[in-house]
């Protein structure tokens, strides 16, 4: 609605670094809407941080690409509005002039870090181009320059890195390479398209402590792209919230963050999992699972003249889960949270250890599922993956308890209500997978899992994939559907937050150990392992959310 | 509902719809045809070398013994349609199962299977077909078996690639955990949806096994009892130079039904690949 408005800094003395006023992109013909962008209007201040945050498909990233002329034309294209940089609007630059502007004055970070650098090349070869695109400099002032540049981005040992291949790095040092990469001339904006979005949480939390220093010694703009309030809140000076190509709020983070005007950001904000837990009373008597010196290698095949490498994903994990219970298996990629997942439901085999469901002692592989008939089931991560896109809807929900004997009228019947149950009409039924959101399809894989009636359900990442406030519908259905049902449940995450308030008991994993486990409360509010606190310490977070985790303690 | 964003998709490939338009009239040829090309393509009609348009009722003229070059052709649609058709229905049998089971259970069985694949693909494909033909005596059915023995290797590769990534797709994972039978998985969850590739490269097939089949007819290894494109080009190579009409149209007759099966292929491809207008809506 207040589109036109232009956040007004205390500093509005400065020239913006960047304004862009009235912009609208358009989407090709048979888009779900015509214009991608619709008149945005902001403005970014050197040495500050403006963040633009919204949910996918809301054009943030639209916004970020016409700044650096990337949009794929003729499809996609600005039809009104300019995009003032140092004076000059950007529309109206060839494309000559953009190159020049590209890397020298306005750099870019991506999402991506993993496929951003070219595997074939040297790290300092890679930034080197950067250096020969505009203009030549001499070879070993080229070299002090990356080197300063690796060493300034806190890159450990910059003399061994330059010459190094990409694949040597992590996802971590991989995207502080390509911050390096974009800073290295010392251009006056930095543009970050989701920049921290495919790391960990500990890795995260460096690299945008990593932008915010870089920025506040070089007096760097920083237009930063992000989904994440809790990341607008560690970084932003400024935030401007879209919503489906508008602009719906802008102004100073502490003002947005704090008071919201639009009900969009609102919506947003209340969102966010808070990570106060709603424990729901479970039986403390009837033991569903019991998991005992569970240990899972998994061996990478050598070939006749190497040797195979052996990655412990799991190492003597130890639990049990009552009827009604929630764990939270709570750890950062490759912590073997999803492998211990997939031995718990059967579809991984493990090295040694027991897995006891309802007291019996399960075997492994084909055998560990017959035994198990069906009660335990998995959520899925990626619901564009887990649903058979040739499948109906209804036939897909029914195919579970069919495959157990169940009469087809009665599975179809049991697969209406449960559509009902997750919130989607029974109409649904009829309908394939590719006609519904991320969120609708997580809902069919719950009602999926919920056919066949189990007694555990493993919960696999199901969240991660999806906008943070169609996750908190997704959260509020398990919460409904656990209770309803008193199921056991194991809630495989990343995200703190999120463990927090769905789980009643929270084991923290690092490479393949459990490092924590106790209660939700206790594990959250007095950290006893040093990875534990490092990892609450990582988790972005609202300025108003530290006072409310207080109270709790 | 399924059928219209196909035939949009198909129908933006103009050369798909123009091998289209060809295939039809070659089927309809062969299956109408014999009621109008009402002579024999055996019998001798009239007169050795009659050329083109010289006599009334021989459009094409007749060849060294004097037979309707044109009611040839006609038979010679049925022979090759049919044995392209069958042969690659028989390959495809062959191929899925086999690429399937290899992908599907992977292991040794893959590796078992995949050595016995490469066993034919070490073969030259054509050398093979010629040997199997001369061994069992020249027949349709025979020919077939030939084909379909030469062709399969590639169907196994395409099919276990597709299963090997489908595999691994949640939604068989979450078909294992409802306890549904291998079978079931393999023919309901994976199949579906590694039949695209399948009809595309089946359509290409059917192609190289026309060609196949006219050339094992031209070195005189074909039905001896069925007229075929390939026999009428071999029996007139040796008067190229006098009767040029003897080669030309049977040799046009195969050049325009490969050609409209490839493209035809090739539509096909676009049509069933949902990437090709963003989202399948």
């Amino acid at each position: 609605m207040n589109a036109a408005v232009i956040p007004i800094s205390p500093m509005h003395t400065i020239e913006p670094v960047l304004t862009i006023t009235g912009l609208s992109i358009s989407l090709p013909a048979g888009a779900d809407r015509a214009l991608a962008v619709e008149a945005a209007a902001l403005s970014v201040l050197p040495g500050q941080t403006l963040c633009v945050v919204g949910e996918s498909g809301s054009g943030k990233s639209m916004i970020a690409n016409a700044v650096m002329g990337l949009l794929p034309r003729p499809q996609v294209a600005p039809v009104a509005g300019r995009i003032l940089f140092e004076g000059q609007d950007l529309l109206q630059l060839t494309e000559p002039q953009m190159r020049e502007l590209r890397g020298r004055r306005i750099g870019m970070v991506f999402q991506e870090p993993m496929t951003a650098l070219n595997p074939v090349m040297r790290i300092g070869e890679q930034i080197g181009e950067v250096f020969d695109a505009h203009g030549s400099v001499p070879a070993a002032e080229k070299r002090r320059r990356i080197l300063a540049a690796l060493a300034d981005v806190g890159l450990p040992d910059p003399e061994l890195l330059i010459d190094s291949y990409p694949f040597r790095l992590s996802g971590g040092q991989r995207q502080r390479v390509m911050i390096a990469c974009a800073l290295v001339l010392e251009p006056v904006l930095l543009i970050a398209d989701e920049p921290t979005t495919a790391l960990d949480v500990t890795t995260q939390a460096q690299i945008l402590k990593l932008i915010r220093e870089l920025q506040q010694r070089r007096g760097t703009a920083v237009l930063f792209i992000t989904h994440d309030f809790g990341v607008v809140s560690e970084i932003a000076d400024q935030v401007v919230v879209m919503q489906t190509g508008r602009v719906v709020e802008s102004g100073p983070a502490a003002r947005v963050l704090g008071a919201p005007q639009h009900p969009y950001t609102r919506k947003l904000i209340a969102a966010i999992p808070d990570g106060r837990a709603q424990t729901v009373p479970y039986d403390e008597v009837n033991r569903v699972l019991q998991v005992q010196d569970l240990c899972k290698t998994y061996h990478t095949s050598g070939g006749l003249f190497k040797r195979g490498r052996a990655v412990q994903a799991a190492k003597d994990i130890s639990f049990e889960l009552h009827r009604g219970e929630t764990l939270g298996l709570v750890g950062e990629s490759g912590s073997g949270k999803s492998s211990v997942g997939r031995c718990l439901v059967g579809l991984a085999p493990f090295d040694s250890g027991r897995i006891l469901f309802k007291g019996r002692n399960l075997a492994q592989g084909e055998r560990f599922r017959r035994a198990a008939a069906g009660k335990i089931q998995m959520v899925f991560q990626d619901p564009y993956a887990s649903l058979n896109p040739r499948h109906r809807v209804g036939a897909a929900i029914a195919g579970g308890p069919i495959a157990q004997g169940v009469g087809k009228a009665e599975a179809m019947a049991r697969a209406m209500e449960l559509l009902q149950l997750v919130g989607l009409g029974a109409d649904a039924a009829q309908r394939y997978p590719h006609e519904f959101s991320g969120g609708q399809r997580q809902r069919i894989g719950i009602a999926r899992a919920l056919a066949m009636q189990p007694e555990l359900l493993v919960a696999d990442e199901p969240v991660s994939a999806l906008d943070v406030s169609v996750q908190a519908q997704v959260l509020e259905l398990f919460a409904q559907v656990r209770a309803k049902f008193q199921l056991a449940m194991v809630f495989i995450t990343h995200d703190l937050r999120v463990a927090g308030q769905m789980c009643d008991r929270i084991a923290v994993m690092q490479r393949g150990e459990v490092v924590e486990y106790g209660a939700t409360q206790q594990v959250l509010n007095d950290p006893q392992h040093a990875y534990t606190r490092k990892l609450i310490d990582a988790v972005p977070r609202l300025a108003g959310q530290v006072d409310t985790e207080a109270k709790v303690a | 509902m399924m059928k219209n964003p196909f035939w949009r998709r198909f129908r933006r490939n103009k050369g798909a719809v123009a091998g289209m338009v060809v295939l039809l009239i070659v089927a309809a040829v062969a299956l109408l045809g014999p009621w109008f090309a009402t002579n024999d393509p055996w019998a001798m009609v009239e007169r050795p070398f009659v050329q083109p348009w010289a006599e009334p009722g021989l459009p094409m003229g007749t060849d060294t013994l004097g037979r309707d070059i044109l009611s040839g052709l006609v038979y010679g649609a049925r022979v090759s349609l049919l044995i392209g058709m069958v042969s690659t229905l028989v390959a495809l049998l062959i191929g899925v199962t086999l690429g399937a089971v290899a992908g599907y259970f992977g292991g040794w069985i893959d590796a078992a299977l995949m050595r016995f694949t490469e066993l034919f693909q070490a073969v030259p494909s054509f050398a093979l077909a010629i040997v199997l033909v001369a061994i069992f005596e020249p027949s349709i059915k025979s020919i077939v078996a030939a084909i379909a023995i030469v062709s399969w290797p590639p169907v196994a590769r395409l099919v276990r690639s597709e299963f090997l990534t489908l595999r691994q797709r949640d939604f068989v994972q979450a078909a294992l955990l409802a306890g549904q039978s291998t079978p079931r998985i393999i023919l309901t969850q994976i199949l579906p949806n590694a039949m695209s590739p399948i009809i595309v490269m089946a359509s290409l097939m059917v192609a190289t096994a026309i060609l196949l089949e006219s050339s094992l007819s031209f070195l005189g290894l074909g039905d001896p009892n069925q007229m075929s494109w390939g026999y009428m080009v071999g029996a007139a190579r040796t008067v190229l130079r006098q009767a040029w009409w003897m080669a030309l149209f049977p040799g046009l007759a195969i050049v325009l039904t490969v050609l409209a099966l490839n493209l035809f292929g090739e539509g096909l491809n676009d049509g069933l690949n949902t990437r090709l207008d963003g989202r399948s809506k």
